[in-house]
């Protein structure tokens, strides 16, 4: 087991780099190798109205001229190690982990990263609690009745919500229950959970809801599914033979399987949800991490995207890692191979 | 066992599969399916391949007709080795060598018509027929006890037994000269299972065809065999005809099968002398050395751990590796130890 | 009245192809300590009867009917609570294929000391050391040690003896076996046979062991019931089947299986055609498009069920022929030919 999960760490971490790499080939060569020049991206930083002396200046001060490589390397000594930035106009030392500074604002992007980290946090957590409550109930509930009213309603539902996108979702409830029916706040509202946690799951409750409902759907059709097949197999009817309660055979035996690959999906979901976030965030306008990764995408500001790229893809790299690792707890067979 | 030069000459065969493990692949062991066997069919005569499952029957036969490439060894076909010949000059051989499989469900495909499935191998091997496949087809359905008439139907209108039927037909299309039938009855029912085997020995008389079939039915085998071989993880332990086979089995292991196989009659089972193995087949990824059966043979000395028997002849045509064999009157098990070690 | 009584039972299940009728009139019986063996081709309802008696259609979408007494209680009428409480501790099964029967993420002792707690109210550690207590008596080698392992980690041969050890865990006093050694090599087979002799003797329990291979039943059983479409055609005392056969379908098994124990026929006896489909059952005698003697009934084979009709102390035999009828044919024309074999 230990092995097992030395292996998977420097699998986890092997990923990281390869992710950084190609995030950074994508934001920082790329646009080289389509005619942008060092100095039009050495004049992000000192404004239009430099001379072409200064941006020069600049721009070798910052590296631009060095070999990818030398630059790549320069990133992640920056990230472990921190980095000193030299404008002419004196020093400025930008503490580990250093992922630069915005092009835009001038302002170091990591604790702008940390800033923002609660919010979707909270998003991300409180809806996927939701969604696998609520799928997996459904889901083992239809699949027992298999033909029934619940079953069809509660499937018919769920298909709309596969196939329905958030945003759509979302207005419609902000419409219902905001603007009109005044239950909830019209968005944008955010308290830190230390502050107020009442406030804070008050204004995140429509949030969360319209994102679980997405991941909830599919939830429950996959539960569903794995019900209805595991619920035949022969060591359900052995379960039944011993004298089991038809309760424990449902819970112990069928869910038990069942869960498997639903786990696995809920952590890959998991990671993907930043995804889901940025939409549900706009829709909403939290100020998490979703929205910061529009802004930054819109104004092109470099270093705020490798922030959040690095970061998400943290968040995908390590949710899959912890649900391997979950998974060989669970099924004892994935551990021998 | 007519000839002398044999059909198919099978010389140290072996296939090992190899075990990989990490993200590179890197091979940690092989499993030794096949290791190292030798065996001759003639024309006209039937091998049976008999052993437990594992043992590498499937593999034989998959190496034979070349949809497996042997890891060495030599495989003789009609005066031509082709143990390594590539897929473009094996084409035209495989018009000579066809195979059965076990499962006459998932051999079929479900959308294919019979007459479709049945001349497929014509269109394949782009041969012509005189008065159209279609008319050779219906020949061939005629002859496997089919109706003509079924060549639009389906394969899910049929049984068991008739798409074991339809598979044969299919197999018999191009006359081949050699049939590998891997367990072709082990799927149907009893009372289906004998019509398979007779229509099986009545197209070997009328078509003077060859086979090998595997089975792990020691009764099936003795029925339909002229030889028999039998198989325990990867070798084989024991060849002979099939009379001296079942009425002087000389290796421990073939004696212990025939000890196993329940008898059909009431008053047997109370007055049985049984042999009785301990334990399972070990795994074929760690075989014991030596002697692969020293772990469950009640025969079983120290040289059984250190040296392993070779197939030797111990009377006419009985092939036999066992230091110790029993009912082998003519070499007294010193004799044979000595030999071999 | 017998410890086990099924008198009439009828399983329906009603299809959108139609009332599949599996089980359709079967009475039979067991006492404690005795064997009965049911014998019948894929489908004849062999698993339906048994998951009947266990209670396990109910709640599904099957229809039954008839008698089902256990020990002096009848079960057809009996709560679903009431049933559920007898499964497990008054009659278990063991079932045909032992990895896919257990549950994969739960070691096979944590299986067996379910299947323990559920009867028996005490705490995990003393139903932990009944667990390795049944693993031992079933021969699993440091069953101690084995109590942790899943059922991937063992063999076939073990699954299966897990399998016992879970099922007699409660001591029932009637043990169901369904194919219990159909997956297994035959050497296992011979184990898995002696070790459910054994036990079956330790534990005074009724069994009934069911399959297709009447090797096994011959092994196992006192009586036997052979099943066709459904109904009971021959039911008697393992020597009145094996030695005086009087249905025409316990003819064609005896003459479809090629047997070790005599010399080869030249030819297997098969029976014709395939086995009748459940929803369309021929009309009269079930097997009449399959036997060979249909003729000598007349039209009585095509629009009369015959009665399941003594003919001596207590073999009972389902067919229009008469009784001396039958055995001339036995005599004269079908035994002379099993036994040139
Ligand atoms: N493609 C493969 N890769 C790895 N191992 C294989 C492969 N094919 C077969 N084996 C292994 O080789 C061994 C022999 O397999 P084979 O199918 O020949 O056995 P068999 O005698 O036909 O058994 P059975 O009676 O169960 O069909 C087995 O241990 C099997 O797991
Ligand atoms: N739940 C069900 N719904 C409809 N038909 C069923 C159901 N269960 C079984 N049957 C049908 O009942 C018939 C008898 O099935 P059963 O499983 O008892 O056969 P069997 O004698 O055990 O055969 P085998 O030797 O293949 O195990 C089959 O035709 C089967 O298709
Ligand atoms: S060589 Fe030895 S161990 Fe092997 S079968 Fe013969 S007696 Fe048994
Ligand atoms: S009743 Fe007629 S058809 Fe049926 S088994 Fe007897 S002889 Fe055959
Ligand atoms: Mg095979
Ligand atoms: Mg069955």
């Amino acid at each position: 087991m230990l092995t097992y999960i030395i292996r998977r760490l420097i699998g986890a971490f092997a990923m990281l780099v390869v992710i950084s790499m190609v995030t950074f080939g994508i934001f920082y060569v790329v646009p080289q190798w389509a005619g942008a020049t060092p100095e039009a991206m050495a004049s992000r930083y000192v404004g239009r109205a430099a001379t072409p002396e200064t941006v020069h200046l600049v721009a070798e001060r910052l590296g631009f001229y060095d070999p990818v490589v030398v630059q790549y390397g320069n990133f992640v000594k920056g990230l472990f190690a921190g980095a000193q930035y030299d404008y002419g106009a004196g020093v400025e030392h930008c503490p580990a982990p250093c992922f630069g500074y915005s092009f835009i604002t001038g302002q170091p992007v990591w604790p702008d990263l940390l800033d923002r980290l609660p919010v979707t946090f909270s998003l991300a957590i409180g809806a996927a609690l939701i969604w696998v409550v609520a799928g997996v109930a459904v889901g083992v509930l239809s699949a027992l009745r298999r033909g029934s009213f619940f079953d069809r309603l509660t499937m018919g539902t769920a298909l709309a919500g596969v196939s329905l996108p958030i945003f759509f979702t979302g207005m419609i409830s902000l419409v219902v229950f905001s603007y009109g029916l005044g239950w909830t706040p019209p968005g944008g509202a955010w308290t830190d959970f230390s502050e107020n946690p009442a406030e804070w799951a008050y204004n995140l409750l429509l949030p969360w809801i319209t994102l679980a409902f997405l991941f909830a759907a599919t939830y429950a059709r996959l539960t569903r599914a794995g019900m209805l097949e595991t619920m035949g197999e022969d060591y359900i009817r052995t379960a039944r033979a011993k004298g089991l309660r038809e309760r424990q055979v449902v819970v112990k035996h069928g869910l038990r399987a069942t869960l498997t690959p639903i786990l696995t999906l809920f952590g890959i979901d998991f990671g993907l949800l930043i995804g889901g976030a940025i939409l549900t965030e706009t829709t909403y306008t939290l100020p998490g991490l979703g929205q910061y990764a529009i802004l930054a995408i819109r104004t092109q500001d470099m270093p705020q995207v490798m922030g959040v790229v690095l970061v998400a893809a943290m968040f995908v790299v390590i949710a899959s890692l912890v649900v391997d690792l979950l998974y060989a707890v669970v099924d004892p067979r994935v551990r021998l191979s | 066992m007519s000839e002398n030069e044999p059909l198919l000459s099978v010389q140290n065969m072996e296939k090992h599969f190899p075990v990989t493990k990490g993200l590179f692949k890197r091979q940690v062991g092989a499993v030794k399916a096949v290791d190292g066997i030798s065996f001759d069919v003639f024309k006209g005569e039937t091998l049976g391949l008999v052993g437990e499952s594992g043992c590498g029957k499937s593999t034989t036969g998959r190496l034979v007709t070349r949809l497996l490439e042997p890891t060495a060894g030599k495989i003789v076909f009609e005066g031509q080795d082709i143990s390594h010949m590539g897929q473009g000059r094996l084409r035209p051989l495989r018009r000579d060598m066809q195979m059965i499989f076990q499962d006459p469900y998932s051999s079929l495909n479900p959308r294919h018509t019979v007459g479709a499935i049945v001349g497929a191998p014509y269109r394949i091997q782009g041969v012509k027929t005189e008065n159209g496949v279609k008319k050779a087809v219906q020949d061939i359905l005629e002859l496997v006890g089919l109706n003509p008439e079924h060549y639009n139907r389906y394969p899910h209108e049929f049984s068991g037994g008739q798409r074991q039927r339809i598979g044969i037909a299919r197999t018999l299309a191009l006359k081949p000269k050699l049939i590998i039938a891997d367990e072709p009855v082990s799927a149907l029912d009893v009372s289906i299972q004998a019509q398979v085997v007779n229509l099986l020995e009545d197209l070997q008389k009328e078509l003077d065809l060859t086979y090998v079939v595997i089975a792990h039915d020691l009764s099936v085998v003795r029925h339909i065999s002229d030889r028999v071989a039998v198989m325990y993880l990867g070798k084989i332990v024991e060849v002979a005809d099939r009379k001296s086979l079942y009425s002087v089995p000389m290796h421990p292991y073939t004696n212990a099968l025939m000890s196993a196989v329940p008898v059909p009659d009431p008053k047997v089972r109370k007055d049985r002398d049984r042999i009785r193995l301990k334990g399972d087949v070990p795994s074929p990824l760690n075989p014991p050395p030596a002697c692969r059966f020293h772990t469950r043979c009640w025969k079983a000395q120290d040289i059984c751990k250190k040296v392993e028997p070779p197939l030797a002849q111990m009377a006419e045509g009985h092939q036999v590796a066992c230091h110790f064999p029993e009912n082998a009157p003519e070499l007294p098990a010193a004799e044979t130890a000595a030999k071999t070690g | 009245m017998s410890f086990l009584d099924v008198k009439d039972l009828k399983i329906h299940f009603p299809t959108d192809d139609g009332l599949v009728k599996s089980v359709d009139g079967l009475s039979f019986g067991v006492e404690r300590g005795k064997t009965l063996g049911i014998v019948g081709e894929s489908g004849s309802g062999k698993s339906v009867t048994s998951l009947g008696i266990l209670g396990l259609h109910k709640g599904g979408r099957a229809r039954l009917s008839g008698e089902i007494w256990l020990d002096g209680e009848e079960l057809i009428g009996a709560s679903t609570e009431h049933v559920r409480s007898l499964r497990g501790k008054k009659m278990a099964m063991i079932f045909q294929d032992p990895l896919s029967s257990m549950h994969p993420y739960y070691t096979v002792g944590q299986q067996i000391i379910e299947a323990y707690r559920i009867h028996n109210d005490v705490s995990k550690q003393v139903a932990r050391k009944h667990a390795v207590d049944m693993l031992g008596r079933v021969g699993i080698p440091e069953p101690a040690r084995r109590v942790d392992s899943y059922p991937h980690e063992f063999s076939g041969g073990m699954r299966q003896r897990a399998m016992i050890a879970m099922a007699l865990s409660c001591d029932p006093e009637l043990l169901i076996a369904d194919e219990p050694t159909t997956a297994l090599d035959v050497t296992v087979q011979a184990q898995i046979l002696d070790l459910m002799r054994d036990l079956q003797r330790e534990f005074n329990s009724a069994l009934i062991i069911i399959t297709h291979d009447l090797g096994v039943v011959a092994e196992l059983s006192d009586d036997i019931l052979v099943m066709y479409g459904g109904k009971c055609v021959e039911y008697g005392s393992a020597e009145d089947v094996f030695y005086r056969p009087e249905h025409p379908y316990t003819w064609g098994l005896l003459g479809s299986m090629p047997r070790l124990d005599r010399e080869p026929t030249e030819r297997l006896l098969p029976i014709k055609g395939s086995p009748p489909s459940l929803i369309n059952v021929p009309p009269g005698c079930a097997f009449h498009p399959r036997c060979p003697y249909a003729e000598r009934t007349g039209d009585k084979a095509t629009t009369e069920v015959p009665a399941l009709a003594e003919t001596e102390g207590g073999h009972l035999v389902r067919c229009h022929m008469s009784r001396e009828e039958r055995r001339g044919l036995w005599e004269n024309e079908i035994k002379p030919v099993l036994e040139t074999q």
